[in-house]
Order: C-alpha cells, then sequence, then structure tokens
C-alpha cells in the first residue's frame, strides 16, 4: 500500500516549511545524499542533523570492496569529510545511534540518552546482512561485510593467513571472497544455489565465473547447505556443510543476503513489510516521516544496489523543497567488483513467453552474451568477458527502444548495430575481403571457404568437412551460411544432417567427438565451447549431453539428475495416471519361490493394481506411488532384488530359455551364460534401450534374433547376433560372428556394447544404428585390429565400475527422499498473513 | 497482487533448484511447487492440459517446465502451453517471505484459469 500526502498539501504550505528541523537517521550513502539534494536545491531550509552509527564521516560503502582488496584506502573512499558537514551546518553524531522514535513528541533517542526534536525525519537506516540461522553463527570469528568495522576484522584476520570461508556466492560474498584471496588467505565460497549470482547471471554466465575464480585459487562450492559453523574454545574453526563436508576456516564471512533494517520504523508504528513503505515521494505512512534507500520498499521492491537510490534521494528532494516530481521506481544493473572479471547484467532474463534470446559465445576470448528480447525491446542482458556494450543495452532497455531495426546486429555491439555497417549480414560478409580470415580456429579465409563452396560443397556441413571452416568451435558458423547463401544462392544451399536440436549448428557426431577432443566435462562447459545459441539448453539437448558426457568420462563426471527423463530420475516407469511401474530384476528370468512372496508381499502392501508379467521375462507392478517407491524398494532389496531398469535407456533384460540343464535340445548352459551376461551388464547406461537374449539352440525360444545383443547357442559354440528389435518396425538381427567359448561370447557383448555406447546417437537404437553405419562397418570397427574387441570391452567394465550401484538401494537408504515425498510442511488451513 | 489469506507451506530449502514438488489439496487440485534454476518459485496445478501428466515430474528449463508424459512445454508464469499447442494449466498466486513459501488461499483451494487464458472453443 502506499501513503499519499493529500493533493493541498504537496507543494504549497507544505509540511516542510523554512527553518524546520531535519533529522537523518543514518549517515550512510543514502541518507547523505538525500541531504545534498535537498542542500542544492535550498540550502537553508533545513537545520539538519544526522545520526551514524559508526564513528565515522560519511564513506561510500560500495567501495569496501576494494579496500578489502588492498586498491583503495579508506581516505580515498570517503564521500563527505569533516569540512562538509561544518561548511553547511550539519550537526553529525556519530557512534551514537538512535534507538527509538516518538512520533507522538515528535523527537528521537539515542543510545546515550540524547533526544533530538524533528519537524521532519528522515529515516535512511539502510540493510542488516542477513545471519543464516545455523549453530556456531554468534561464534568469535563469523564476521559480516557491511561496514568498515568488518573490512578491518576480516584485514586482521587475513594478516594471519590460513582458511577463510565465505557463505554467500552472491556480490558481496564474491567480492569479499576476492579482498580475502588476495590478502593470501585460503577461500572457499559455499553457494546454496548451483549457480552463481543467480539472481543477476544465468546458468552459462555462473558457469563461466566459477572457472575463472577457480583459476585464481578459489575453492567454489555450488548447491552447498551450511549445516552448522565449528568453534574451539569460543573461536570458529570450521563449517560443516550438509553432505557431511567440513571445510577449516579462521574466518567465516557472513554474505548471504541483506535485510532492510526496518526495526526503528516498525517499532515507531509505521506502516512496514520487507521494508518500510513509502509513496513516490518516498513518504511514509507519517507524513512527518520520510525514509529513502535499502530500508524502504517502494511499489513492492526493495532495492539492494545503489543506483535507485540516487533516483529516490531526488524525488525525495524535490518532495521537501515543494517542487515534487515523483520516483517511479528503478531497472538495476549489476558488475562485479572483481578485477580482471567482465561481467554485466541487466533487467531479466528468465526464458520466459514470448521471450526471445540472443547469444553469442566466443569460447576463445571467453565471452558470452545474452540479449532477451520481448515485443521487439530489450528486456535483460547478461554479458560475461565483455561488457563495453552493457551501458548502450542497459540504456535500450530502460529506454524501452524498439530494436527491430537493429535486431540481427544487436548481439554484436554498438558499433556494429549503429556504425554504419550493413545491417545484412549477408552483404556484410559480401564485403570483406577474399584474404579475410572467416574461420580463426582453421585458419581459414573467405577466398578458400568460397573456392570450396564452388567446389561442389553445397551444405555446411560439406564445408566443414571440405575447407574445415567452422570446423571446431563453431562460431563462425553463421559467416559461412551467409558465404553459402552468397555463392549458391539462398535456395540452392543444401541442409547437412540434423542438428542435435535448435540450439546448436552441430550435429550429435559433432558434438560427441568434440567432447572427447577438448576434453569437455561439464553441460554448461559443452554449451560455451560449441556456441550454444540459448543460455541452458532444452528438454532434448540436456538429457543427450549429460549421456555423451558419462559415457566419454566414466568416474569422472557428475551425473545432473536435472537433465534426466523423469523415469530415470525416479527409477520407476510413469504411467498415463502419474503412477508408477516397478519392475525388481530377475537375473536371466529366473527367479525363486522366495522372491515371489517378496513380489506378492510388495504388491499388496502398497496396492498394486495390476501385475504382470513382462515380454523380458520379469515381473511388473503397476500403480505405485510416488511416495510409496522408496518402502515397495525397501521390502524388495531385502528380499535380494535390486532395480531392474525397466525405465532406462539403459541395458533392460536378459532373456533366456532353460538351455543344456533342462531342454532336450539344449546345446549349452542358456541360463547360466544369460545370467552372467546380465551381471556384467546390468545398470549400464546407454543411447537408448537395449534387450539382450540367451537360446540354447537354433530353435530360438528366447527370441534373441529380433534382440539388441543376441546369442544362439549351436553345438560348436555361440553365434552372436546384433541390432534386432521388436518395435513398430521389426528388424532382426544380423549375425556378426560366432565364438567358441562362454568367455569369448561375454567379451565380444562388452565390446559391442561399448562401441554402441560411443558411437550411436542419443535415442538412437542398435537397429536404426547398424542401418546408418551399415553391417560392414561394424564388422570392420570391432575386428579389423585385433585388439579393438579386448579394448573396447576394457573401457566397458571399466565403466560399469560406477554405474553398478542399485539406485534402489541408495533411494530405499533415504537418498534424495524429496523427490518421493510430497512438501514436508503442508499447513493449509492456517492463515499467516493477510493483505489489505 | 492479488488480495486475500496467505497459505504458509513451507521453507523454500524444500524445493532443489531445478525442480518441483507436489501439495496435495484435500477435495482439490493437487499441485506442484518450482523451484526455477534462478530460485524463482512458482505454483501451477499439477495437471498438463494435454492429458493431465503430473508437471512436477518434467525438466525444468527456464521459466518453462516440458510434460513427462508428452513433452509440452508449458510457461510456470501463465500457466500457458507454449509452441504450437494450445491449453491453459491454472497458476496459484505464490510469494516468499523470510524464506518461506506462500500461497493465495482461495486459489489454492479453486484454482482457475483466467478468462482470457481459457481454450479457445471448438470451431
Amino acid at each position: 500500500m502506499n501513503v499519499t500526502v493529500a493533493p493541498d498539501m504537496k507543494g504549497t504550505t507544505g509540511v516542510l516549511s523554512r527553518g524546520r528541523k531535519l533529522v537523518v537517521i543514518g549517515n550512510g550513502m543514502a541518507g547523505c545524499r538525500a541531504v545534498e539534494e535537498i542542500l542544492s536545491r535550498d540550502g537553508t531550509r533545513f537545520d539538519v542533523t544526522i545520526f551514524g552509527a559508526e564513528p565515522r564521516v560519511n564513506y561510500n560503502r560500495i567501495m569496501l570492496s576494494p579496500v578489502l582488496a588492498g586498491e583503495k584506502t579508506f581516505e580515498e573512499i570517503v564521500i563527505n569529510g569533516q569540512d562538509w558537514y561544518d561548511d553547511n551546518h550539519i550537526q553529525l553524531v556519530s557512534g551514537d545511534p538512535v534507538v527509538g522514535i516518538d512520533r507522538q513528541q515528535k523527537h528521537v533517542i539515542t543510545r546515550s540518552g540524547r533526544i533530538e526534536n524533528y519537524d521532519t525525519l528522515l529515516i535512511a537506516t539502510g540493510s542488516d546482512p542477513f545471519i543464516i540461522p545455523v549453530p556456531g553463527k554468534d561464534l568469535d570469528g563469523v564476521v559480516t561485510f557491511r561496514d568498515l568495522d568488518d573490512v578491518d576484522k576480516m584485514l586482521t584476520a587475513a594478516e594471519k593467513g590460513g582458511s577463510a570461508v565465505v557463505i554467500g556466492g552472491g556480490l558481496l560474498g564474491l567480492e569479499a571472497a576476492h579482498g580475502l584471496s588476495l590478502r593470501g588467505m585460503d577461500v572457499t565460497v559455499v553457494h546454496l544455489m548451483p549457480t552463481l549470482m543467480e539472481r543477476q547471471l544465468d546458468e552459462a554466465a555462473g558457469y563461466l565465473l566459477k572457472h575463472e575464480l577457480e583459476s585464481r585459487n578459489q575453492t567454489i562450492l555450488t548447491s552447498a547447505n551450511t549445516k552448522e559453523i565449528v568453534g574451539k574454545d569460543g573461536k570458529v574453526s570450521a563449517v560443516l556443510l550438509e553432505d557431511g563436508t567440513v571445510i577449516p576456516a579462521d574466518i567465516v564471512v557472513m554474505a548471504a543476503g541483506i535485510r532492510p533494517a526496518t526495526g526503528l520504523a516498525k517499532e515507531a508504528g509505521l506502516d512496514v513489510e520487507r521494508g518500510i513503505l513509502v509513496d513516490d515521494h518516498m513518504v511514509t505512512s507519517d507524513p512527518d516521516i520520510l525514509a529513502v534507500g535499502e530500508c524502504v520498499q517502494h511499489r513492492g521492491l526493495c532495492y539492494g544496489l545503489v543506483a535507485p537510490l540516487w533516483d529516490m534521494c531526488r524525488s525525495l528532494a524535490d518532495y521537501a523543497t515543494d517542487t515534487p516530481s515523483g520516483y517511479g521506481g528503478s531497472v538495476t544493473s549489476t558488475k562485479l567488483k572483481v578485477s580482471g572479471i567482465d561481467l554485466f547484467s541487466a533487467g531479466d532474463f528468465t526464458s520466459g513467453e514470448d521471450c526471445e534470446d540472443i547469444v553469442m559465445r566466443d569460447a576463445s576470448r571467453g565471452i558470452y552474451k545474452r540479449v532477451v528480447v520481448k515485443d521487439n525491446r530489450i528486456v535483460g542482458a547478461v554479458l560475461y568477458g565483455d561488457t563495453a556494450d552493457g551501458n548502450w543495452y542497459f540504456d535500450l532497455l530502460k529506454k524501452e527502444e524498439d530494436i527491430s531495426d537493429i535486431r540481427e546486429a544487436l548481439i554484436f555491439g554498438q558499433a556494429f548495430a549503429s556504425g554504419g555497417a550493413s545491417l545484412d549480414p549477408n552483404a556484410a560478409v559480401a564485403a570483406l575481403s577474399d584474404d579475410a580470415e572467416i574461420c580463426g580456429c582453421n585458419g581459414v579465409s573467405k577466398g578458400q571457404v568460397v573456392a570450396c563452396i564452388s567446389g561442389g560443397a553445397h551444405s555446411l556441413d560439406t564445408v566443414r568437412s571440405g575447407c574445415k571452416a567452422s570446423a571446431s568451435c563453431g562460431s563462425c558458423t553463421g559467416l559461412v551460411e551467409s558465404l553459402l547463401a552468397l555463392t549458391l544462392g539462398e535456395d540452392a544451399v543444401e541442409s547437412g544432417p540434423k542438428t542435435m536440436c535448435k540450439c546448436t549448428s552441430f550435429t550429435h557426431d559433432d558434438v560427441r567427438a568434440r567432447i572427447v577432443e577438448k576434453e569437455l566435462k561439464e553441460i554448461p562447459q559443452v554449451m560455451q565451447e560449441l556456441h550454444w545459441t540459448t543460455p541452458d539448453g532444452c528438454s532434448s539437448c540436456r538429457p543427450a549431453l549429460n549421456y555423451y558426457l558419462l559415457c566419454a568420462w566414466p568416474g569422472e563426471y557428475v551425473d545432473d539428475q536435472k537433465s534426466r527423463f523423469v523415469n530415470e530420475r525416479l527409477h520407476a516407469n510413469i504411467q498415463k495416471d502419474g503412477t508408477y511401474s516397478v519392475v525388481p530384476r530377475m537375473w536371466g528370468g529366473v527367479t525363486t519361490p522366495g522372491e515371489l512372496r517378496a513380489i506378492a508381499d510388495a504388491a499388496d502392501k502398497y496396492q498394486a493394481r495390476l501385475v504382470k508379467v513382462t515380454g523380458g521375462q520379469r515381473i511388473d507392478l503397476f500403480g505405485i506411488k510416488k511416495e510409496d517407491l522408496p518402502g515397495i524398494w525397501a521390502d524388495l532389496n531385502a528380499a535380494g532384488m535390486v532395480s531392474g531398469h525397466a525405465y532406462g535407456k539403459s541395458l533392460r533384460t536378459v532373456k533366456t530359455c532353460v538351455g543344456s540343464e533342462w531342454c532336450r535340445f539344449g546345446t549349452q548352459d542358456s541360463t547360466g551364460l544369460g545370467i552372467k551376461v546380465e551381471r556384467m551388464t546390468w545398470g549400464s547406461w546407454m543411447p537408448h534401450k537395449f534387450k539382450i537374449a540367451v537360446s540354447g539352440c537354433p530353435r530360438n525360444c528366447a527370441e534373441a534374433t529380433i534382440k539388441d545383443f543376441g546369442v544362439v547357442c549351436v553345438d560348436s559354440g555361440y553365434e552372436l547376433h546384433v541390432g534386432g528389435n521388436g518395435g513398430i518396425h521389426v528388424r532382426a538381427t544380423d549375425l556378426l560372428c560366432k565364438v567358441e567359448t562362454e568367455a569369448e561370447a561375454m567379451e565380444h557383448c562388452a565390446a559391442f556394447i561399448q562401441l554402441y555406447r560411443e558411437d550411436a546417437r542419443y535415442l538412437e537404437r542398435t537397429a536404426p544404428w547398424i542401418e546408418r553405419k551399415g553391417l560392414d562397418w561394424l564388422k570392420e570397427a570391432l575386428f579389423s585390429d585385433p585388439n579393438t574387441v579386448k579394448e573396447l570391452a576394457r573401457r566397458f567394465r571399466y565403466s560399469q565400475r560406477f554405474s553398478q550401484d542399485d539406485p534402489w538401494a541408495q533411494r530405499a537408504g533415504g537418498d534424495r527422499a524429496d523427490l518421493h515425498s510430497h512438501l514436508a510442511e503442508v499447513r493449509p488451513l492456517q492463515i499467516v498473513s493477510e493483505v489489505a | 497482487m492479488r488480495v486475500g489469506k496467505w497459505l504458509d507451506i513451507g521453507p523454500v530449502e524444500q524445493i532443489e533448484p531445478g525442480t518441483a514438488r507436489t501439495l496435495p489439496v484435500e477435495g482439490g487440485e493437487e499441485l506442484a511447487v518450482f523451484r526455477t534454476m534462478r530460485g524463482d518459485i512458482f505454483t501451477i496445478v499439477n495437471k498438463c492440459p494435454h492429458k493431465q501428466g503430473p508437471l512436477s515430474q518434467g525438466i525444468v528449463h527456464g521459466n518453462v517446465v516440458a510434460c513427462p508424459l508428452h513433452n509440452w512445454n508449458i510457461s510456470l508464469e501463465t500457466g500457458r502451453a507454449l509452441g504450437g499447442d494450445d491449453g491453459c494449466v491454472p497458476t496459484i498466486p505464490t510469494k516468499v517471505e523470510g524464506g518461506r513459501i506462500f500461497l493465495l488461499r482461495e486459489a489454492v483451494l479453486n484454482p482457475q484459469v483466467p478468462a482470457d487464458e481459457a481454450p479457445k472453443a471448438a470451431a
């Protein structure tokens, strides 16, 4: 709610007339700037008294970071020295904070008991650091980063060296970390969210920042929740995280955020929500009391940056000097004050509805730029590595200028978009000389690209393979596409193989090859290095990248659960009604009475609505609720069963017949081999689902010839078949080879799976993969070098060392309980607050 | 901000960024409360306008969730189906104060698609 002064009060007789007593609570940037603004309009209107909690003159608080970093001294950041107060007859009471406001008597009371009357009161108390409520928060050595005293404490600690933990990876926390690191401390930043400065940065920029800070020897822990600050003899000694990690600490800096300092206002009975409520003239619910700065809430917003403060102070001074203008709120931008890191952020950049992202990445120069456009207007911008155009974008954003005319060139910056360069990208490329370099990675000139196109390369892909232009990082893809259009005409350009998704100009194969070649090990890194055109990918490329990284870096890459489809996150199959089906593993399709009893009991206990035998010789329990999954898994685990992975792009089942043990036609122990194969292959992640079968004789009761990998036992050994499936297009297998021993059959199975894992595209089953590549290619790839099978099988077994943990057991043991439970604290009938 | 009484449904930390959790409502529609990678909180009815898939289980990108059943993209801000799809799921006014999530009570008990978002009548 806003409080307004009656119109006839404004600008006339006024509540604020000449020679009256103005008392300011707060000697910080807002309070002093407000006084400066008033004085500049009318130097004699008020007798001014300023109360400051800190025992010093007014200084530039946002420059505390450079003081901590040793780049500036305190004297250099003083805004107004004592002479300013003297010259303007301002009484400064520092170090004696106001502790109470008496609105009836119209006076304030300080800690020492001093009473000061006011005609007009200005509250500029700023904000307080938010102290996260964990045990140990009051220990000696836990500091905030708000004023010069805090800086002094940090400097004293830094003199002794040792370790510092900064809680909070926002603007303030990172600046504190930077300063302490420059002062020689081992710094760890603990940040609750997955992305540093998540209010200002997106995932891509946050990733680049994290890596830059890590290269400066800071340890950055994201998604890290502080559980406790551990002390020894009353002094801080370490920080304990929720996941059990202990980080030694000689000092802990609490930089988890700020809260408007509203205590005084609230006690005085002013209207306060998150901040002190003010109208457009910075008047509170009491017409004699104004408020300004970080302590206020204006039109529902609280600000924690300096720019809005200047706007507020201007409106406040206009009002106080009877020329009311009105403050309409501020659009803010952010820069990080860490030397050597260029980072800019403004406006809103969540990929919302009707918003369009324009992204430019230049991996070789470490640049990421993203401009968010809505209705032909810039609504947000994130720049990393090159912030020269930050203010230009910010200006366009604030003025809400229509950018449709410069849209094509917008992302290249002001010089390009408005500097007389042609806005038609094709024309700009046409104007380049023949020896102009198009592809920096491979040193390819325009002339060479054009020659390649004239020589028959009529698609992006053939240009890439022909002259290597845009074949590495891809940042010149747009230029090459322009050259294709210029040389051949728009209509004659052939589209190459399908790209991975709309986020990239690369194909699945390109992306995979570059992951290995460039040793890319995280999703944001792939997106940056390969110039993704979206900030954080889509639901199609994220799962694919997650799989490719998992396959390329076993044991090293940490699976990104958020990039997985629900079935692989919940380890069960989602059904159309939102319940799940549960399939316990039965090795080779063999079970026992004990297992069957446990399954029956579980089906009863969790009220499975259907119990069905699957095509892969398993038992499927349908209609299980998300909340019941850990419970049913615990029961099945207790009976010795593990996840059947019936839900995953992974090894599903090994189906067998009874083989030579029982069957009068059986030639080998197909059941035994099937069990061994399943023990070897279970838990492995694949491009798509993968099914195996072992038949004991050519009658093929296990239907091995429509499986991804099928073994048909014969008297003389084992026929190995590949690339079959049921499905929409039934495909019978191709015979790959024949081997003599069980061990060889196993080895070939492992090798074939690994080749499929490393070569096929995500969501491509073995049948289309083999159709695409050809059986000859497959045989060549496996058998041309006698060591290949062994080497592939070795790689498969190595990666299996990291994937054969039963996911059900982990969940049944309480891991990720949040995925299976409703929000814990539901209090549906309790009303907590009411908005008038 | 809409006017009314607010329900406290607990601290934001209960939801991992980039995911959602469910909130059953006695006698009403189950809700899905999302926390985006950026930390914003949104609440929608946990039912895709297409085939009623549980949106809480979808992959979240930006302020959008992809339904786990058929990959429809639903805006968390407006509840509207994006791309070429047509449909809208009710959104629940949600705010965060003091680290806790509050939902507008009347919308929780009676979630509604705004009139201008209602599905177009069949031609």
